[in-house]
């Protein structure tokens, strides 16, 4: 029950710090939001062989995933900030187990990045995306596991790092590829002899589910998507955990 | 039962002895001062006794419990204010406090009561919806405070509670750590400040280089010095190697101040001064003051606690952290 009342408190003020933060929401949504723009635009008469959708509808849920992505991670790693600031004492010193306080902030960066996603979804209509309405549930089934995981991602990131001079190196280096390696803006077949990259990518099969739910279209399988990334997700969160557990404050 | 039994207790950085076979206990509804120069092991001490460090060897039981074996326990009954400030920045004063109340287990009722009264007692009441990234730094550390009583810990721990406040709300501080201690709190606190110490403190251990030097009430420890302090100034050029053997073998001669301590001050004066008149010395000024911790830790180190040349290297330090 304790447990439990501390999962709930770390999630509560991870939301309470996004609603306040208005200016990081909006900032953080500009970029995925020009892709969408730009790039449906820019190639909404390019032929890709081995793609039967319109782009603008293929594009639309990797750009949906990668808010997701970019949320998560980023949510994760404000863990740093938090030793920074000194603030994990506080909460490191209170009568809760570590695990809960990282399910606690895997959950809250969680819920803040799907968020987030369902903002871009919407967003995502104004320029013409028609998801299929019966997708939407499924499309946030993918949205959260993937959310969990790469939140996971982020917090175990954190715990390897004393201070924000890594933070560039995993951006550019690790959400980066795993963003351009994810065919959420080319499908994975056009990587020819490296499309096998793309399926150790888990990235790969987050934006595979969410496209399946929201326009039918898959190069995976839903199946497959869903084994992937809930296999991944488990995994992710008892390696944070046990890396947030042994973690020095 | 003593609040808090620590037993041998060392910790090792790499090698380096942070903490070298510290023992002592504190009694229930005591407070107890660690003071020491930065750098000397308090804070430290304190992390360990906290359950966020681990020790090297040795044993600490706080409440009963042990700080390795049954950190969950320990924990509940405690509470802290570290050095370091600690807030959520993003947060108001009240939600610092609420989240903190939820954290440690109260319920609705209780928080709304207890956030109420440690906003008034710490005096940021007018303060509380105000996001703590806009407050002063007095006023985040005495938010803090509220925050380390707010679920009624039986034992708190304050590490520099008052470092680099003013004056003003350095007393406010202390007025609050004394009601604290007449509802049977046990607090233990660390300091470099001498005057806190000796304020507040029922005893004072001294700590230096990982290990205590000295602890007992300040009372006793100033009678470590072994009496009053008097300076007498005498008029320049005046001296000769003669003076020396009429004053007492504790005396230290510095330029033109002769330094002693005496017990019964006021009494020794007239004695001293004919003394040294009766050679011939003119004297320009005697003053005299009871000891303080201070004189007690040079007279036990040859050092002062706060050395010139400390600050940067505690700036150091926490650049580091």
């Amino acid at each position: 029950m304790r447990e439990l009342q501390g999962i709930y408190v770390l999630w509560l003020r991870d939301i309470k710090r996004y609603v306040r933060a208005r200016s990081r929401v909006f900032g953080s949504l500009g970029m995925p939001f020009f892709f969408l723009i730009f790039f449906s635009l820019g190639f909404r008469r390019a032929q890709i062989p081995s793609l039967s959708l319109k782009y603008t509808d293929f594009l639309a849920p990797g750009v949906v995933a990668m808010i997701v992505l970019f949320t998560s991670v980023f949510s994760g790693i404000s863990v740093v900030w938090d030793r920074q600031f000194g603030f994990l004492r506080e909460i490191m010193v209170a009568p809760i187990g570590r695990v809960s306080i990282a399910i606690g902030r895997i959950l809250g960066g969680a819920t803040t990045a799907v968020i987030q996603g369902w903002i871009m979804l919407i967003a995502s209509l104004a320029i013409g995306f028609s998801p299929h309405l019966h997708g939407l549930l499924p499309a946030t089934l993918f949205m959260v596991l993937m959310a969990v995981a790469f939140t996971g991602v982020g917090i175990a990131f954190s715990t390897l790092m004393r201070d924000l001079h890594g933070f560039q190196i995993i951006i550019n280096f690790f959400v980066f590829p795993i963003f351009l390696l994810s065919g959420a803006i080319f499908p994975i077949k056009e990587l020819r002899s490296i499309a096998f990259l793309a399926m150790f990518n888990p990235m790969s099969y987050a934006v595979d589910g969410i496209r399946w739910s929201l326009t039918g279209y898959t190069e995976i399988s839903p199946i497959y998507d869903l084994l992937a990334l809930g296999g991944f997700s488990v995994i992710v969160v008892l390696t944070a955990s046990y890396l947030f557990k042994r973690m020095e404050v | 039962m003593a609040a808090i039994f620590v037993d041998n207790l060392t910790k090792n950085f790499n090698g380096f002895k942070a903490l070298d076979s510290v023992s002592f206990e504190v009694g229930e509804g005591e407070i107890f001062g660690l003071l020491g120069p930065n750098g000397a092991g308090k804070t430290t001490a304190i992390k360990i006794l906290v359950t966020l460090l681990k020790p090297t060897s040795g044993e600490a039981a706080v409440a009963g419990y042990d700080v390795v074996r049954e950190a969950d326990k320990v924990r509940r009954k405690i509470g802290i204010v570290f050095q370091e400030p600690t807030l959520d920045l993003e947060l108001t004063a009240k939600e610092n406090l609420d989240f903190h109340g939820r954290l440690y287990g109260m319920n609705r009722e209780e928080r709304r009561k207890r956030i109420k009264q440690v906003l008034e007692l710490t005096g940021i009441k007018e303060k509380a919806d105000t996001l703590v990234k806009n407050f002063s730094g007095g006023m985040q550390r005495r938010l803090e405070i509220a925050r380390g009583v707010l679920h009624e810990p039986e034992i708190l721990f304050l590490d520099e509670p008052t470092l680099g406040l003013d004056v003003q709300t350095r007393m406010k501080i202390w007025d609050y750590i004394e009601n604290l201690k007449k509802k049977g709190v046990t607090i233990v606190l660390t300091t470099h400040y001498i005057e806190e110490a000796e304020k507040l403190c029922d005893r004072v251990a001294i700590i230096d280089f990982g290990k205590i030097i000295a602890l007992d009430t300040p009372e006793i420890l100033r009678g470590y010095v072994g009496g009053d302090l008097l300076t007498i100034e005498v008029e320049g050029g005046a001296f000769n190697t003669s003076i020396s053997s009429s004053l007492p073998s504790s005396a230290k001669i510095r330029d033109n101040l002769i330094e002693m301590s005496v017990k019964n001050g006021e009494r020794a004066i007239p004695e001293v001064v004919g003394n040294l008149q009766s050679r011939g010395i003119k004297i320009r000024s005697v003053s005299l003051r009871k000891p303080t911790l201070e004189d007690v830790f040079v007279n036990l180190t040859g050092r002062k606690i706060r050395e010139s040349g400390e600050e940067w290297k505690f700036w150091l330090r926490m650049r580091r952290r």
